[in-house]
């Protein structure tokens, strides 16, 4: 079973068309992979039967789009961004934040919620007494969101990053899947929102956490959120991409700032940007 | 680095030796908590143990509080590998002085993880 290439393409270009992310030729096998249990459960005999299905159903081709850019994810994914947010980060902000005491942050393409709730974890065991937190979690992907609402986690999803000490601290069975507490689910506020497109009206923000999904879009659509980004982020906030991804030779207005190997990017001022500072 | 792993399943045994030589650790094997005890007393002295609960003989807990109760075998870490997954059971094994929990089934990549998060591992080989 292969898939044919008009199916290919019509998904590569619905894909693109509703997310911005690339389906580049060659990835035919991860197209097959992720639908071929949507084809499945759909009663399709194969993914070219459902291919064809989604372009006259659309609750299907919210389900194949939905499934066409999720991301696998890990708790505390790379450890060190999550160690220069309590090490560097969080320093910083509570001296700089010390009359409003209040933090801001972004858990941007946060899938199914992992990034959001580590980062929950870790201000609820690092916020000094009197201090508030707020973590929104975005994705283009509504079923995800739906997860990340529930907070809800498989044995196989709990396997991956999650010290066993904050699995029992945080965690309660329930069934086969393992619940988040109802604390740190209260942190974290989730949101539907296309990274390609323009962003609704949001807060202003201390640290945006933007790791690992710029690489699927084409260069100026990533240029273009990186810009608008900027705009969301305090002046003395931070951005932190994913570990294979670089702002090298793009005209963004950020600076890079290396800390114990992960780039942090900080903010430049409009005047700064204009110069290349 | 090297890696010892006890459970009285070759099958098991086998999966996990292929994820830890993969990364670059020695490996050795044992199929129950005593054999493994023996092991350590002749070397070669583990890194890091990959133990599993239910074994016969002895079982995966009883070798955690064993190693535990020997000084001179702090420096060993102890990572359970076991279907035994209640909120309680996790507890008690941190408790006897677990470092780390994998509850079966898993998929390689949580185990890397796991020996990243315990130092072990860094960028994908042995620190």
């Amino acid at each position: 079973m292969s898939l044919s290439p008009a199916s290919f393409d019509y998904v590569a270009a619905l894909v693109r068309r509703e997310t911005a992310v690339i389906y580049d030729a060659g990835k035919e096998y991860l197209v097959e992979a992720r639908l071929l249990p949507l084809a499945r459960e759909a009663g399709e005999v194969d993914v070219d039967a459902y291919v064809l299905r989604i372009q006259r159903d659309l609750v299907e081709a919210r389900k194949a789009i939905d499934a066409l850019t999720i991301n696998e994810t890990s708790w505390f994914r790379d450890n060190a961004p999550y160690q220069v947010f309590t090490d560097v980060m969080l320093p910083a902000l509570l001296e700089a934040r010390g009359a409003a005491r209040h933090l801001r942050i972004w858990s941007a393409a946060c899938s199914s919620g992992q990034e959001a709730y580590s980062l929950a974890m870790l201000l609820h065991e690092s916020l000094p007494s009197g201090w508030s937190a707020e973590i929104l979690a975005t994705d283009v992907s509504t079923t995800m969101l739906e997860r990340v609402a529930a907070g809800r986690y498989g044995q196989v999803e709990m396997n991956r990053g999650m010290p066993a000490t904050r699995l029992v601290r945080w965690f309660t069975r329930v069934g086969s899947n393992w619940e988040i507490a109802p604390e740190l689910r209260a942190m974290v506020r989730t949101r539907h929102l296309n990274l390609a497109a323009p962003f609704p009206p949001l807060p202003t923000f201390d640290i945006v956490f933007l790791r690992n999904v710029l690489i699927y879009f084409e260069m100026d659509v990533k240029c273009d959120i990186l810009r608008r980004t900027r705009d969301l982020v305090a002046p003395d906030g931070f951005l932190l991409l994913g570990s294979s991804e670089t702002t090298l030779d793009m005209d963004v207005p950020w600076h890079r700032e290396p800390i114990d190997r992960v780039q942090v990017l900080r903010p430049l001022t409009p005047a700064a940007a204009l110069t290349g500072a | 680095m090297h890696a010892l792993i006890i459970d009285d399943s070759r099958a098991m045994r086998m999966i996990l030796r292929r994820i830890v030589t993969d990364l670059g650790f020695s490996c050795s094997e044992a199929g129950n908590g005593e054999e493994a005890l023996a092991q350590i007393a002749i070397g070669p002295r583990p890194d890091i143990c990959l133990i599993d609960w239910n074994m016969p003989v002895m079982d995966g807990y009883t070798f955690v509080t064993r190693v535990r109760s020997e000084a001179d075998l702090r420096d060993i870490t102890l990572m359970m590998v076991t279907t035994e997954s209640e909120h309680g059971q996790i507890v008690r094994a941190l408790a006897a002085g677990a470092h780390e929990y994998v509850i079966k089934p898993f998929t390689p990549d949580a185990i890397v993880e796991k020996l990243t998060l315990l130092g072990l591992v860094r960028d994908g080989v042995p620190a």
